[in-house]
């Protein structure tokens, strides 16, 4: 099982800010194409993979970062702190 | 070196006041950011952060301006939630021998904590409610450290 966080655009996007989900996918663009098939509001969320940033275990990672041992997966537009 | 995320303003003369002390400090650069109201029709702002990741990242931040600049200590108030124009959204505080290293040092948290840090910005005025898009300035503007 992984927690699947969403920021911002993506969260309101998809409806919910948080989920745990049961996956098989071996990389972050698997999950992202396991979770676009699911529902036309995570296809919507995730139709442009340049808008987004992902972090895993809280640390800013890339799409196609394995999944191996991580327990943490979230997607977010670009950061604007400051 | 400290981070602090909060929902609750800051007082900036409050923070200074214990900041930057000891026989090694010439110099303390402070950085105030503030709520702005370009078009003159904002009511609010909303600003959602990544509670844990956030901490984690802005120490990192600080650590690596740390370890680049002869710095004694380092303060970042970084804010959250609802705010109001011309509300203080964050300060960044720097103290260091020389003045160089105190201003290149807050201008390089300044620079990461723009695009590294979690915190994503909404604006809401009377036509309605939208997201801040990064802007590519900010991220042209990590390559020059």
């Amino acid at each position: 099982m992984i927690d699947v966080l969403y920021f911002a655009w993506v969260r309101e996007r998809i409806g919910l800010p948080k989920e745990r989900l049961a996956t098989s996918a071996a990389t972050v663009a698997e999950l992202v194409a396991e979770l676009r098939s699911r529902e036309d509001r995570y296809a919507a969320a995730f139709a442009d993979l340049d808008a987004l940033r992902v972090a895993l275990d809280q640390e800013l990672s890339s799409f196609d970062a394995p999944l191996a041992g991580v327990r943490e997966v979230a997607f977010f537009p670009p950061m604007t702190g400051g | 070196m400290a981070t602090r995320v909060q929902a609750a303003p800051f007082d900036l003369a409050a923070e200074l006041a214990g900041f930057g002390q000891g026989p090694k400090v010439g110099a303390v650069v402070t950085f105030t950011g503030v709520v702005r109201d370009d078009s003159g029709t904002l009511r609010h702002m909303e600003i959602e952060h990544y509670p844990g990741m956030t901490e984690r990242a802005i120490a990192a931040i600080e650590a690596e301006a740390a370890a680049r600049w002869n710095l004694v200590d380092s303060l970042i108030v970084h804010r959250y939630g609802k705010l109001a124009p011309g509300e203080a959204i964050m300060m960044v505080a720097t103290a260091a021998p020389h003045r160089g290293d105190a201003f290149a040092a807050a201008e390089y948290l300044m620079d990461y904590l723009k695009s590294r840090a979690p915190f994503w910005k909404k604006e809401f005025t009377a036509e309605g409610a939208e997201w801040v898009a990064a802007k590519s300035d900010d991220e042209s503007a990590l390559t020059r450290w």
